[in-house]
């Protein structure tokens, strides 16, 4: 019996939500008297794999940039030889393509951005609504898919000595390939960040972002907009959070002259604390809120990036 | 005319049909779903097991019509082809799906079932569509009630194609597709050749509103009801949940606005 972990660990540092899966793989495998295989491709280091917290780490070498089609393969295959139970992925870029596949190849129940662990009755959280209502699912198969919404658990740090096996199968060639990557220049990507400044209409034009992003380099924060500025261009769209942008659920998330429309909040609903800057008492925005302060964007902001530099002077 | 200048003419054919580059007329097949209004109430009947859908507005899925199916439309126009829709729905959804008729698309499919899951939704259309040899499926990235992201992988991986997830952007030219995605904070440009499947994201189209003309055509055009093929239920949803009630705002006045950055430290500790 086996928990099959996949993460991404490509890159300088493996990533928070690599190491939450394994967290989460690790609680389930605890919990079953199973063990924990950790699946990757890339060129980590055998070193950097073996201290991540598994039994065994499988690693796919030379698949470079693969696609959904080869990494199912991957994973199908090690989790068959395995005996996988479970099979654990990030809800991220990559999992949300492959873990419904690798579901659909094994004909095994996927939980889609899951924010618990299985309780007593083996239900399985997860939002649904944009967030607005949670659901708990019962994988009614043998073998269980789960991807893992990131923020969702804490990671509990564990190092290990595992033993590193390079995987031998045949995995194809990628189908869909990677022509250029545009890189997005040096700010933090939203989905990852732990702090977010977001700001509305209420900025009056994009001129006026120097002091959002201000505060957010202050605050080690990612910048984020709503749906209106960044259909006028005042913002690249990757900023753009809410119903039909992207759906991020930081630590701390800053809104400043945005209204808090329903289909803005579906975006930004499941931020841990939510502090808003609106000169409308009335805004809804302050009925999602933890710390409000109505007032004008244009006299708050300096007044907040003084005292966060005061508070980093400090620390 | 003489044999040989036929000849030349028929090369001279050959020549502008690969210079000119005229594609293929594609064949375009798009997964529309049926969801509640964004603004709609969050309720739940039967001891918290059924979505309550009393007074509510249904709409066409808002990634899958201003996205999948506008993209699609204007792929059509450009290049010639077919557009049609597919949902996996009981009659309640015809309503959503003569929208997407209104919008543009020339036919329209409902599999006549309530899906069991995200996968049941990918099996039914996975058994409708794997003798039609589609160039092009095109999915939303999520539906806004269920959000699972699930249907569109999991159909690839029934049809055995490959799958773009998240595409802002798509384009078709011999035979290929290119699309770009926003991945991290960056944009990657990736290409596949047909035949594929897409899941369609912000950016792709801009939003089409249906005018007398296609609302009018839509009422005629074809809405062919198949029944469904059997299946069984992977995973089911056993009880919905609303979050627990915020806590109140903690105002901070104006004038001390820098008070909110110590108590997001000291208070909250989330900096
Ligand atoms: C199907 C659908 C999907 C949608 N998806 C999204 C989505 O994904 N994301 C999204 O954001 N929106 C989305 N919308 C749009 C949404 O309904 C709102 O229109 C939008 O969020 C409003 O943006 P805003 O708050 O920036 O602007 P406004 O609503 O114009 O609000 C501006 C706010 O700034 C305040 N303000 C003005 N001046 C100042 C100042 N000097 N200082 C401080 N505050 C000030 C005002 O009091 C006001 O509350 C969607 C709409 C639909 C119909
Ligand atoms: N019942 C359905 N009928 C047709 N298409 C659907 C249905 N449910 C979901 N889809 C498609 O699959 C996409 C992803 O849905 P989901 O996996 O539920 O987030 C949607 O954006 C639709 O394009």
């Amino acid at each position: 019996m086996s928990v099959i972990v996949f993460a991404d660990t490509r890159g300088e540092k493996v990533a928070k939500s690599a190491l939450e899966t394994l967290t989460y793989g690790r609680k389930l495998a605890s919990k079953d008297g199973a063990s924990l295989t950790l699946v990757t491709f890339g060129d980590a280091s055998v070193d950097k794999l073996a201290a991540l917290d598994a039994n065994k780490v499988v690693v796919a070498r030379n698949i470079g940039d693969a696609d959904s089609q080869q990494l199912t393969r991957l994973v199908a295959d090690v989790a068959t030889k395995e005996g996988a139970t479970w099979i654990v992925f990030s809800h991220d870029d990559t999992g949300k393509a492959v873990a419904p596949r690798v579901g659909a190849k094994l004909n095994a129940g996927e939980v889609a951005g899951a924010i618990t662990l299985p309780n007593d009755q083996g239900l399985i959280k997860r939002n649904v609504f944009s967030g607005k209502a949670q659901a708990w699912v019962e994988l009614k198969t043998p073998v269980k898919v789960i991807s893992l919404l990131p923020n969702s658990i804490p990671v509990e740090a564990a190092t290990g000595t595992a033993a590193v096996e390079e995987y031998s199968g045949d995995l194809g060639t990628a189908k869909v390939t990677v022509k250029e990557v545009r890189k997005a220049g040096e700010g933090i990507p939203l989905p990852e960040a732990e702090v977010v400044v977001s700001a509305g209409r209420g900025m009056k034009g994009p001129e006026n972002w120097g002091m959002v992003e201000e505060l957010a380099k202050e605050l080690h924060a990612a910048t984020a907009c709503s749906r209106p500025v960044s259909d006028m261009d005042w913002r690249p769209h990757h900023e753009h959070v809410g119903q039909t942008g992207i759906a991020i659920r930081p630590n701390l998330y800053i809104a400043i002259g945005i209204s808090g429309a329903i289909q803005h909040l579906a975006g930004v609903n499941g931020s841990k604390v939510i502090a808003v800057i609106n000169t409308d008492p009335e805004a809804p925005f302050f009925k999602a809120a933890d710390y409000g302060i109505v007032g004008d964007a244009f006299e708050v902001l300096p007044k907040l990036i003084e005292a966060a530099k005061k508070l980093n002077a400090e620390r | 005319m003489k044999a040989g200048s036929l000849a030349m003419a028929f090369t001279y054919r050959l020549v502008t049909f690969a210079a000119r580059n005229v594609p293929h007329s594609m064949k375009i097949l798009v997964l529309i779903s049926h969801v509640p209004d964004t603004t709609a109430r969050i309720a739940f009947t039967n001891d918290n097991t059924a979505y309550d859908t009393s007074g509510i507005q249904f709409i066409v899925n808002p990634y899958d019509e201003w996205y999948a199916l506008v993209r699609a439309l204007e792929l059509k126009e450009a290049q010639g082809g077919t557009v049609t829709t597919i949902t996996v729905g009981g009659a309640e959804t015809d309503p959503t799906i003569r929208k997407a008729l209104a919008i543009g698309a020339d036919d329209a499919v409902r599999v006549d079932t309530a899906p069991k899951d995200g996968h049941d939704v990918a099996a039914q259309v996975a058994a409708f569509a794997k003798d039609k040899a589609y160039d092009l499926i095109l999915a939303g990235k999520e539906t806004i009630d269920h959000n699972g992201s699930q249907v569109g992988p999991m159909l690839a991986e029934l049809l055995d194609l490959p799958f773009i997830s998240l595409a802002a952007k798509l384009d078709v030219a011999d035979g290929k597709a290119t699309a770009e995605r926003d991945v991290r904070g960056d944009v990657e440009v990736v290409e596949c050749a047909l035949p594929l499947v897409v899941s369609c994201a912000k950016g792709m189209a801009e939003q089409r509103i249906p005018n007398m003309r296609g609302i009018m055509a839509a009422r005629t055009k074809p809405l062919q009801v198949i029944p469904a093929a059997a299946t069984e239920a992977l995973t089911s949803t056993v009880k919905f949940e609303l979050p627990p009630p915020k806590q109140a705002v903690k105002m901070i006045p104006a004038e001390e606005a820098g008070k909110l950055i110590e108590l997001l430290h000291s208070e909250a500790k989330v900096i």
